[in-house]
């Protein structure tokens, strides 16, 4: 198992604005469906290297998305 | 055939738009943003392409403020019906659509204040007037970027500048102009757009929406549908963050794919050098209709100062006459009457005949308007 970091947001809206701002940055990402142990959101979240986690919060800072957070996973 | 009918809905659209429209239906005809699955994620970003499409079209400052609807109306609705409350007062010109003036009619019956301002005979708005309809209770000047009948164009960015002034809201309905002229939402100082995306944007009926501008705050607009978002499933309240506030039910996620298509497209094109084209046409129209006995051309005259939207009348025959014969006679398809738009009829004075309208196009050419002016100046030598 290798451990990942999932950006929780509360829109799919919100996860393809941080999907394409990653891309733009050069940080690789994969939408997933939300672990169901973090939310009981239906949704979508956005998945990326732990390493990229500090990049990423930049990334979400400029977007001025309100999200739910970084979290760590498993996958 | 000679399509001169693009005021109402352009037509043809670029193959790109039934391209994408039906690439979308093979490859990702999912529910967009329901489902964590390819598809549906495929969907999700469809749309957002769309989104960002529009921000950048529009100079938006976010693309999550782009609310999509079904059309211009639906936005008008959501920005008027939203945000306006018993108490307020609001400013609109003599030159509207009834996409504007049936919902401030009905908000008048529900307590807010509305004052019509006066434009000239040939729809033009003089700024000073707006700021001097201003009260304390003013909270939103509502405009037309352009006339649906005659073309004019009303002063935005100048009533954009007043509104920032006195600490209130421009929304402006984009119907005529999106696609056909420059619209900028910072450089325009417009607080909330409202937008179609079949006549001038070239996308599929069924498109459009409402783009919020920086000094809108959203929580103060009502949203008009409420339910599913794909978002806080977990929740029975509607969510506030955009744009899920303003969007509950499934889209019309193929006329969105369709749009996108449409928008690239156009932005290839420079909206300035579609502008010249248009300005071109309709100089070579008022000019060919001016030189015909017994037409009488409404509007500014100036293809400057008006989009590529010209009204007359052939004396003595009704618009519809002249409408039918230019179909069935030339194979000119244009729209005649009333144009939903009874006050500004008033304004021109072509109230109740109504005009013939030609509304050109991005795919219009010369030889069609010389075709067109001889076709009119044919019917009206029978008159004569």
């Amino acid at each position: 198992m290798k451990q990942f970091t999932v950006i929780l947001v509360h829109s799919s809206s919100h996860a393809m604005r941080i999907e394409h701002m990653l891309n733009q940055k050069g940080i690789a990402c994969k939408l997933i469906p939300v672990p169901r142990h973090l939310s009981s959101n239906c949704g979508l979240c956005v998945q990326i290297d732990k390493s990229d986690q500090p990049a990423a919060e930049e990334v979400v800072k400029v977007s001025r998305l309100d999200i739910q957070g970084f979290f760590d996973t498993y996958a | 055939m000679i399509y001169f009918d693009n005021a109402a809905t352009s037509w043809p659209k670029p193959p790109v738009v039934s391209e994408a429209m039906t690439r979308f239906l093979t490859e990702a005809g999912a529910n967009p943003g329901r489902s964590g699955h390819r598809l549906s994620v495929g969907a999700a970003r469809v749309i957002y392409h769309t989104r960002q499409a529009v921000a950048k079209f529009f100079n938006a400052p976010d693309p999550m403020r782009v609310v999509f609807g079904h059309n211009v109306t639906e936005a008008l609705n959501l920005a008027l019906r939203g945000l306006l409350q018993s108490g307020d007062h609001v400013i609109t010109s003599s030159m509207e659509h009834n996409s504007v003036m049936r919902p401030l009619r009905w908000l008048e019956g529900q307590g807010v204040a509305l004052t019509v301002v006066p434009c000239s005979p040939q729809g033009f708005l003089d700024p000073a007037d707006v700021e001097k309809a201003i009260r304390p209770a003013t909270k939103l000047i509502v405009l037309n970027h352009a006339s649906n009948i005659v073309g004019t164009l009303l002063p935005v960015a100048e009533a954009g500048r007043i509104a920032r002034q006195h600490g209130i809201l421009l929304l402006v309905d984009t119907a005529q102009t999106a696609g056909a002229y420059p619209v900028d939402m910072q450089q325009d100082n417009i607080d909330l757009l409202a937008f179609t995306g079949h006549k001038s944007l070239l996308g599929p009926t069924g498109t459009g929406g409402l783009i919020l501008g920086e000094r809108v705050s959203d929580d103060t607009i009502q949203p008009l549908i409420l339910g599913g978002t794909g978002s806080r499933s977990e929740e029975e309240m509607q969510p506030e963050f955009l744009p899920d506030r303003f969007e509950s039910g499934t889209p019309n996620a193929v006329g969105l794919a369709g749009l996108s298509a449409s928008l690239q497209w156009l932005y290839e094109r420079n909206i300035n050098t579609i502008r010249q084209h248009e300005i071109s046409l309709t100089r070579k129209l008022l000019s060919g209709l001016d030189t015909i006995a017994g037409v009488t051309v409404y509007g500014s005259k100036d293809a400057e100062r008006q989009t590529a939207t010209v009204s007359f009348n052939i004396d003595p025959l009704q618009p519809s006459t002249v409408g039918l014969r230019l179909d069935e006679e030339y194979g000119i398809l244009c729209r005649v009457g009333l144009h939903c738009a009874p006050t500004a009829h008033r304004t021109l004075g072509t109230f109740p005949a109504g005009t013939v309208r030609f509304g050109m196009g991005i795919f219009n050419t010369a030889e069609e308007v010389d075709q067109a002016v001889q076709a009119v100046a044919q019917l009206a030598s029978e008159e004569a």
